[in-house]
């Protein structure tokens, strides 16, 4: 953090003190979403997200490989995610960092425990199954990667077109067949400041922030969940979060299945 | 989580494959200050878990760039020893999976440690799984609190960690590694008993807001006894130092 940050930290908490937001949001309210699918053609699903400044693209890529020995007749999912430097001056060229691979395994949990994708579906014949990787390019970084890359996955893989598959490959000039989309997942991250919980940090407020929590769901139960930071909450906050996080899915879904044109 | 379709079944008679109740806790046995070098240290056995935690410090921190003029800053590592496991080798150095739980056992200590305390220094904190049947990271928590008061650092409170999980509609409190492998929710989550705050929270599968409610009692009911097995861990290095037996 440099110096101006540090003051907008302390400018951040005092607002606060009278449930202002810098951005003048209420408390559980979300910055603006844009989502926008098909951004990149050789992908065989894309999705790219502005939720307020922060803005990252998903693209999930379809190759044919060995199923996994101890699920043979299931494929693959594999979620990576890269922190660009060109998204913040504070990312580095290198390894991924933590919050890198965090970001990509909570993202990956959510799909999984929401049986988004149907992984038996993405079997072909013994000893081939569909690999979906998923990659998340975190372009431009004003706070909560998780909410935004989610909703990218999700929406990339509303968005994916199967290739067809011939002699042990796919064909790349012909996908035809929609992914099939069992069920989407939204997610919601909250940010503790001081004792002032609120939706969707910017970047500014997760600085300032003690505590973060990520609460995954489907609309009806919770999927995934994960506290992150150095602070905590209380098994009531939890399970006050746990209520507003069910009750902003419709929303979420919506913008999700509009822009994949469902 | 592994292919339902052949899952075994986990619960007979309200009775889990280790004769469990839905409630009841994998015995549990913690011994501190168990590693000469360490300046503090615990040795811990939770069902067939097998854990060896150690800290170093408050010491400079090192890189130089890396210090806080305020307050220390805590590094930890998780790790499974490539034998550790039921089944094949595994290559030793971490994966994503180790990377993470290193993060979010940091984070939990983060909130208990009175870090201004030690300004400019770090704490290093080392997590050994020798031998894993579930509930790892949990353990893992457990142990190293321990070995975060035996090295005399300045904490809030000792935190706890066990997961809770669910098998149907049964909910069960700290699961082996079958019951990890086919549950339908796995919960692990650390306390800061003084107050039951939530230090680390993680979760997937899928849970009503009940469950989550229930769930949660279930791990405040149990950690009074995990509690109970730290604390008598670290009496004994300090009844042992009264006698001239300790480390």
């Amino acid at each position: 953090m440099e110096g101006f940050d540090i003051v907008k930290v302390s400018y951040v908490k005092e607002l606060l003190l009278k449930n202002v937001r810098e951005d003048g949001r209420k408390l559980m309210e979300f910055r603006q979403i844009k989502l926008a699918t098909n951004i990149i053609d050789h992908a065989e699903g894309s999705a790219q997200i502005d939720l307020g400044a922060t803005r990252v693209l998903a693209a999930v890529k379809l190759q044919v490989e060995e199923p996994m020995e101890d699920t043979p007749t299931q494929g693959n999912l594999m979620v990576s995610s890269e922190l660009l430097p060109l998204a913040h001056a504070d990312f580095e060229p290198g390894p991924p960092s933590p919050l890198s691979i965090e970001l990509s395994r909570v993202v990956d949990r959510g799909i999984r425990a929401a049986e988004t994708i149907d992984l038996s579906g993405l079997f072909i014949e013994e000893g081939k199954a569909w690999t979906a990787f998923i990659d998340l390019y975190v372009l431009n970084y004003n706070g909560n990667l998780f909410d935004a890359s989610m909703m990218a996955a999700m929406a990339a893989l509303a968005s994916a077109k199967i290739p067809k598959y011939e002699n042990g490959e796919g064909v790349y000039t012909e996908r035809n067949e929609p992914l099939k989309i069992n069920r989407l997942a939204a997610s919601t991250t909250f940010a503790k400041v001081d004792k002032t919980i609120l939706l969707d940090p910017n970047m500014h407020e997760e600085n300032a922030a003690s505590a973060r929590v990520t609460i995954a769901n489907d609309g009806t139960v919770v999927r995934a969940m994960q506290k992150g930071l150095g602070g905590s909450f209380s098994p009531k906050e939890i399970e006050n979060l746990v209520d507003v996080s069910l009750s902003k899915y419709d929303e979420l879904k919506k913008v999700i299945e509009q822009a994949a044109g469902k | 989580m592994a292919d339902k379709s052949n899952r075994p079944q986990l619960i007979v008679d309200g009775k889990r494959l280790d004769g469990r109740d839905l409630n009841q806790l994998r015995p549990l046995k913690i011994e501190a200050s168990v590693l000469k070098n360490a300046d503090g240290s615990a040795y811990l056995e939770w069902g067939n878990n097998k854990v060896l935690a150690a800290v170093y410090g408050p010491k400079e921190a090192m890189p130089k760039h890396v210090q806080d003029p305020v307050k220390a800053i805590i590094k930890c590592k998780y790790s499974m020893a490539p034998f550790s496991s039921m089944g094949e080798h595994s290559r030793s150095g971490p994966n994503r999976r180790a990377i993470e739980i290193s993060k979010v056992t940091r984070e939990a200590f983060e909130s208990v440690t009175m870090l201004h305390d030690y300004p400019a220094s770090e704490i290093d904190i080392f997590i050994e799984i020798l031998q894993s049947d579930g509930g790892t990271r949990a353990a893992g928590i457990t142990a190293a609190a321990v070995a975060m008061a035996s090295a005399g650092i300045h904490m809030k409170d000792l935190i706890y960690a066990v997961s809770f999980g669910k098998v149907g509609e049964d909910l069960i409190l700290d699961l082996n590694m079958i019951e990890d492998n086919y549950s339908d929710c796995d919960m692990p989550t650390a306390v800061s008993p003084r107050n039951n705050d939530l230090v680390l929270v993680q979760m997937d599968g899928s849970l009503t807001r009940e469950q989550l409610h229930k769930g949660l009692q279930m791990v405040l009911d149990a950690g009074k006894t995990i509690s109970q097995v730290q604390k008598e861990a670290l009496q004994r290095v300090y009844e042992g130092r009264e006698n001239g037996n300790g480390v």
